[in-house]
C-alpha cells in the first residue's frame, strides 16, 4: 500500500483527503464520525464573530440530478456556522486533542477590518488548530454583507486581509478562492502577495439549480422566493480542475501550495486534482450524498493506483501540470480518425445521430445497421466517442506520418507545428 | 393442500378462496412511478431505434420513454396510442422478449433490455386511469363502414375510421367486445376487467356503434353489408379447429374455450379442472391454458409440443413462466389419439423427429394419463365468407388489407401471414382503416 501521509504547508495528515469547510464539519459530533471513518483532516465550518448568524428555516439545498436521481450538482444557501463562537472553539480544541494526527484547519470569515481578525485569530490559535482558511469564497448570503466572495472578488482585499492574518498568527494561512471571477490567477497572485501559505479552491459557484414550474420559485424555495446559492458536486469538477491548473502553471504563483476542491467524489477525481498540483483535496458533496464511508474507497483506490504506477504521492503531485498548455501550442500535425469496433458496437446509432445532425456527416450506416466512420469527412472531433454508451467501442486512432489524410488530402507530417507557425495566422512569425 | 386437490376427474373447488385470489392476481404488477423513472433512465434514445422497427405497430418507443423520464407519462401514452390504440393491452400481452425488447441494444450490450413493455403499461395506465381519451373525432364524413369482429383488429380499425370521421358499426358475434383480449388470454395478464375497460375507453372517440350477438354467416351476410355500407372490414378471428382420434370424448376441448370460460367466470372455485391435464400445442394459448389449469388446482399439467424447444411458438419467457408454475413441457411428441371410453383417461403420443424441417413419428409411442385434454393445435377458417378467396386456411389480402372482393378489407388472425399476435392484428386493423379512408376519398369529400 502506497503511503498517503501528507504534509501540506506544514499541516500533517494520514491521507490527503480532507472534508471541506461545510455542513459536515460544523460540529464535534460530525467531525469525530469523519475521523473514525478515516478522513485525513477537516476544515472546520467557517467561524464568524458573535452574535452568530442565523440560517433560513426552510430548505437550504437544491440539486441537479443525473440518471436515476444521481446527484450531479448541489447548491446551498446555508451561511457560516450558526452556533456561538465559544462552542465551536471548545469543540475544535477537544477534537484536535483527541485526534492529534488529523489535520484541523479552521475556516474564518469576519468583516474586512483588522480589529476583527486580530480578535478572532488568537482564539483559534488557542485551540491547537493546525491552520486557518480564509473564506473569501461563499457567493451567497454573507457576500451581501461584504464578506465571502465579496472579498474574494477584489484582489486588493485578499492581499490586505491575508497580510493581517500572517501578521497576527503563527498558523499557516490558506486562502479559499471563489470561482465567481473571470480569471482566478489574479486572486491567487494576491493571496501569494499577502503571504498566504497556500490557496484552496474552488469555493461554490453562484447558481440557481432549478425553477419550480408550479409556483415559479427558484429552488430551494423559501416561502415562494429563492436566492442564488453556491453550486458544488461532480458538475463543477471541470471548472475546478481548470482553475487549479491555471494557478499551478502561472509563473507568478508557481509552487504555491494548492488544496484542490470541487466535485471530488472518487479516488480518481482526487488523483486528477493531485496530478494538477493539489497537495490535499477537500470533499463535501460526495460525503453529503453518500456519508463519510466513501473515504475508504478513496484511500484504497489512490493507494492501488500509486502502487500500480510505481509512484509515490509526491511523484503524482503536479505530474500533469507541464501538459496543460495554451491552445495555440497544440500540435496541428496530430491527426486522428474515429474508429468503431464492430465487435463492441451495440448498434444504438447515437454516434450517427450526433455526427449526422450536429457535426460533420462522417458516419455512415451500412447493411445490418453497421456504423462506419467516413475518414474523408471525419475531423476527429471526438463527439462520437463521447456519446457512445459503450466504453472503448469508438476510439481515436492517430494517422501515422506519411499517410494522407483523406479529408484534407495532405500528407501527415512528422514534426510538431502549432498555430503560432500556421500560415493562416496573421500574427505568425514568418518562417523565411 | 386440501383433499379436493388430489381427487381425479373434472372437479371444481380444488383450492381455497385465498389461493384462487392469489393465483389469479396480476402476474407482472405494474411499475410505480419511481420504478418507471429508473427503468426509463436506461433508454439510450437510439437513432432509428431497432425496438421501433421490431414493433408491428411501430410505436416511437424512445420518444415515449423519454416522455416518461421527463415526467410526462400522459404524453408518452399519446405517443403510444397514436400508433396503437390498444397499447394498454399490448403492454400486457405482447411477447416483448421476441419483439421490441429483443431488439433493444441493451439486450445486445448486457442481456438486460430496457423494460419497454412495463414502461408502456405505466404510461397507458396513467392516462387511462384519468379517463382521458386523447383523440378528437374529425367532422363526420357521412360514410358508413361495417367492421365485423370486435377483436383487436376490428377495434383498431373502428377507432381509426371513427377518428377520421366515418360512422362505424361494429358487429360482434359474442356477447362482449374485445375478441381474444376478452376471451382468449390468461386472466393474470389482464386483471380487473381491463379488456372491457379498454373497449369502453376506446369507444370514447365516438362514432362507433356496436352490435353484439351478431355473427357473419348466421345473423349477417357479406352481401347485405356491402349493400348497406360504404366499406366492410372483416376481423373475424380464427376458430379453434382440430382433427384427433378420440377427441369427441368428455374431458376434451379446445384450450381457447377453456380460457374463455375461465375469463368469463364470476367464481373461479366453480370452474372444474382435471387432476391430470394434458395440453397439446406450443403457442401462447397452450401456455395460457396450462398455467391456468395449474392455478385452478390441477396436480399434473403437461404441455406436449410436436417439435423441439427452439421451434416452440411460445417465447422462452412464456415457457419459463409455465415451468416456474409447475407445468411440465414435453417436446418432440405428437398426439395419436385420446384414450378412454366416452370420457378421456389419457392421450397416446408418438415421439417425433425433425429432419430438414420435416416432422415424422419415430415409431415409439407413450401414454400420458389425462382426465382433461386441452387442444391448442390448430385454428383455421372452415369456409371463407361468400366470394372471398383463401390463402391456405385464412383469407387472402394484399399489403393494404384489401381482400379479393372490392370494398372488403380484412385483418387480424383471419388473414394469411398474421403471426397471431394482438399487436399485429392492431397494425392490420389500423392500416386497413387508413386504406379505407383513402379509398373512400374522405378528407376531400365533405358531404
Amino acid at each position: 500500500m502506497a503511503d498517503l501521509a501528507t504534509n501540506f504547508v506544514g499541516i500533517r495528515s494520514p491521507n490527503p483527503f480532507w472534508l471541506a469547510s461545510a455542513p459536515p464539519t460544523d460540529k464535534e459530533y460530525n467531525v469525530v464520525r469523519a475521523f473514525r471513518a478515516g478522513w485525513g483532516g477537516v476544515v472546520w465550518k467557517t467561524l464568524g464573530l458573535d452574535p452568530h448568524i442565523v440560517n433560513v428555516n426552510g430548505p437550504r439545498y437544491g440539486v441537479v440530478y443525473g440518471a436515476d436521481r444521481r446527484v450531479l450538482g448541489l447548491n446551498n444557501i446555508e451561511l457560516i456556522t450558526d452556533r456561538p463562537l465559544d462552542v465551536n472553539l471548545r469543540e475544535i480544541k477537544k477534537v484536535k486533542r483527541d485526534w492529534p494526527d488529523r489535520a484541523m484547519v479552521v475556516s474564518l470569515m469576519v468583516p474586512c477590518e483588522e480589529w476583527a481578525w486580530k480578535q478572532i485569530l488568537p482564539l483559534v490559535e488557542e485551540t491547537g488548530a493546525d491552520g486557518i482558511e480564509l473564506n473569501f469564497g461563499c457567493p451567497h448570503g454573507m457576500s451581501e454583507r461584504g464578506m465571502g466572495s465579496a472579498v474574494g472578488q477584489v484582489p486588493e482585499y485578499i492581499e490586505m486581509v491575508t497580510r493581517w492574518c500572517k501578521q497576527n498568527t503563527r498558523m499557516p494561512v490558506l486562502v479559499k478562492l471563489t470561482p465567481n471571477i473571470t480569471d482566478v490567477r489574479y486572486p491567487a497572485r494576491a493571496a501569494k502577495a499577502g503571504g498566504a501559505d497556500g490557496v484552496s479552491l474552488i469555493n461554490t459557484i453562484s447558481s440557481i439549480t432549478s425553477v419550480n414550474l408550479d409556483d415559479w420559485s427558484p429552488e430551494p424555495s423559501i416561502d415562494g422566493k429563492g436566492s442564488h446559492g453556491g453550486y458544488c458536486g461532480p458538475a463543477v469538477k471541470p471548472i475546478a480542475l481548470n482553475m487549479v491548473a491555471e494557478i499551478a502553471r502561472d509563473a507568478e504563483t508557481l509552487g504555491l501550495p494548492i488544496s484542490g476542491i470541487g466535485g471530488v467524489t472518487t479516488w480518481r477525481d482526487a488523483a486528477e486534482f493531485i496530478a494538477l498540483g493539489a497537495g490535499s483535496v477537500q470533499v463535501c458533496t460526495a460525503a453529503m450524498t453518500y456519508g463519510f464511508k466513501i473515504v475508504q474507497e478513496m484511500v484504497s483506490g489512490l493507494s492501488q493506483y500509486l502502487d500500480e504506477k510505481g509512484m509515490s504521492l509526491d511523484d503524482l503531485r503536479g505530474r500533469a501540470v507541464p501538459n496543460v498548455t495554451d491552445w495555440r501550442y497544440l500540435n496541428l500535425n496530430y491527426v486522428t480518425k474515429a474508429r468503431i469496433d464492430q465487435d463492441l458496437c451495440i448498434k444504438c446509432g447515437r454516434c450517427y445521430a450526433a455526427c449526422e445532425d450536429t457535426s460533420h456527416q462522417a458516419i455512415g450506416i451500412g447493411p445490418g445497421r453497421t456504423f462506419e466512420v467516413i475518414d474523408a469527412e471525419c475531423v476527429a472531433c471526438n463527439l462520437c466517442v463521447n456519446v457512445c454508451p459503450v466504453e472503448n467501442c469508438i476510439s481515436m486512432i492517430e494517422l501515422e506520418p506519411g499517410v494522407t489524410d483523406p479529408r484534407t488530402g495532405l500528407v501527415v507530417r512528422d514534426e510538431y507545428a502549432n498555430w503560432t507557425q500556421h500560415p493562416n495566422n496573421p500574427a505568425a512569425a514568418a518562417a523565411e | 393442500m386440501n383433499d379436493a386437490s388430489r381427487m381425479p376427474g373434472l372437479r371444481a373447488g380444488r383450492l381455497s378462496p385465498e389461493i384462487y385470489a392469489l393465483n389469479f392476481s396480476d402476474a407482472y404488477p405494474p411499475l410505480d412511478r419511481h420504478e418507471a423513472l429508473v427503468a426509463a433512465d436506461r433508454c439510450y434514445f437510439c437513432h432509428d431505434a431497432p425496438c421501433v422497427t421490431a414493433c408491428p405497430t411501430e410505436i416511437d418507443i424512445p420518444l415515449f420513454i423519454r416522455q416518461i423520464a421527463t415526467g410526462t407519462p400522459e404524453a408518452a401514452a399519446k405517443t403510444i396510442f397514436d400508433q396503437n390504440i390498444l397499447g394498454g393491452m399490448c403492454a400486457r400481452v405482447c411477447p416483448t422478449e421476441t419483439l421490441c425488447e429483443e431488439a433493444c441494444v441493451r439486450e445486445l450490450a448486457e442481456g438486460k433490455p430496457v423494460r419497454i413493455g412495463a414502461l408502456q403499461r405505466h404510461a397507458t395506465d396513467t392516462l387511462m386511469a384519468r379517463g382521458v381519451h386523447p383523440f378528437v373525432r374529425a367532422a363526420p364524413t357521412g360514410r358508413q363502414v361495417a367492421v365485423v369482429g370486435a377483436g383487436p383488429a376490428g377495434l383498431a380499425c373502428a377507432h381509426r375510421l371513427a377518428l377520421h370521421g366515418h360512422a362505424v358499426t361494429l358487429f360482434e358475434a359474442r356477447p362482449k367486445a374485445g375478441g381474444l383480449n376478452e376471451y382468449g388470454i390468461a386472466s393474470y395478464k389482464t386483471v380487473d376487467g381491463f379488456a372491457q375497460a379498454e373497449v369502453e375507453w376506446l369507444m370514447q372517440i365516438g362514432g362507433i356503434g356496436i352490435e353484439t350477438g351478431r355473427m357473419l354467416g348466421r345473423d349477417l351476410s357479406l352481401e347485405t353489408l356491402r349493400e348497406e355500407f360504404d366499406a366492410v372490414f372483416l376481423g373475424l378471428g380464427l376458430p379453434a379447429a382440430y382433427a384427433l382420434e378420440g377427441a369427441a370424448q368428455a374431458g376434451v376441448r379446445a384450450a381457447v374455450d377453456f380460457i374463455a370460460d375461465l375469463r368469463q367466470a364470476d367464481d373461479l372455485s366453480a370452474l372444474p379442472v382435471g387432476r391430470d391435464v394434458v395440453v397439446i400445442g406450443g403457442g401462447m394459448t397452450a401456455i395460457d391454458a396450462a398455467v391456468q389449469a395449474r392455478l385452478l388446482g390441477a396436480e399434473h399439467v403437461t404441455i406436449v409440443y410436436r417439435r423441439g424447444p427452439d421451434r416452440m411458438p411460445a417465447s422462452v419467457k412464456e415457457q419459463r413462466h409455465a415451468t416456474a408454475r409447475g407445468v411440465r413441457i414435453l417436446h418432440n411428441a405428437q398426439p395419436v389419439a385420446v384414450l378412454g371410453e366416452g370420457r378421456a383417461t389419457g392421450v397416446e403420443f408418438a415421439y417425433t423427429a425433425e429432419t430438414d424441417g420435416r416432422l415424422a413419428p419415430t415409431g415409439e409411442t407413450f401414454v400420458l394419463k389425462a382426465d382433461q385434454v386441452l387442444l391448442a393445435i390448430g385454428q383455421w377458417l372452415e369456409d371463407a365468407p361468400d366470394g372471398l378467396e383463401r390463402d391456405g386456411a385464412r383469407l387472402r389480402t394484399d399489403a393494404r388489407g384489401r381482400t379479393t372482393m372490392a370494398g372488403v378489407w380484412a385483418g387480424g388472425d383471419c388473414v394469411a401471414g398474421n403471426a397471431g399476435l394482438t399487436v399485429a392484428a392492431v397494425a392490420q386493423g389500423r392500416d386497413a382503416a387508413e386504406d379505407i379512408h383513402t379509398a373512400l376519398g374522405a378528407g376531400k369529400d365533405t358531404r
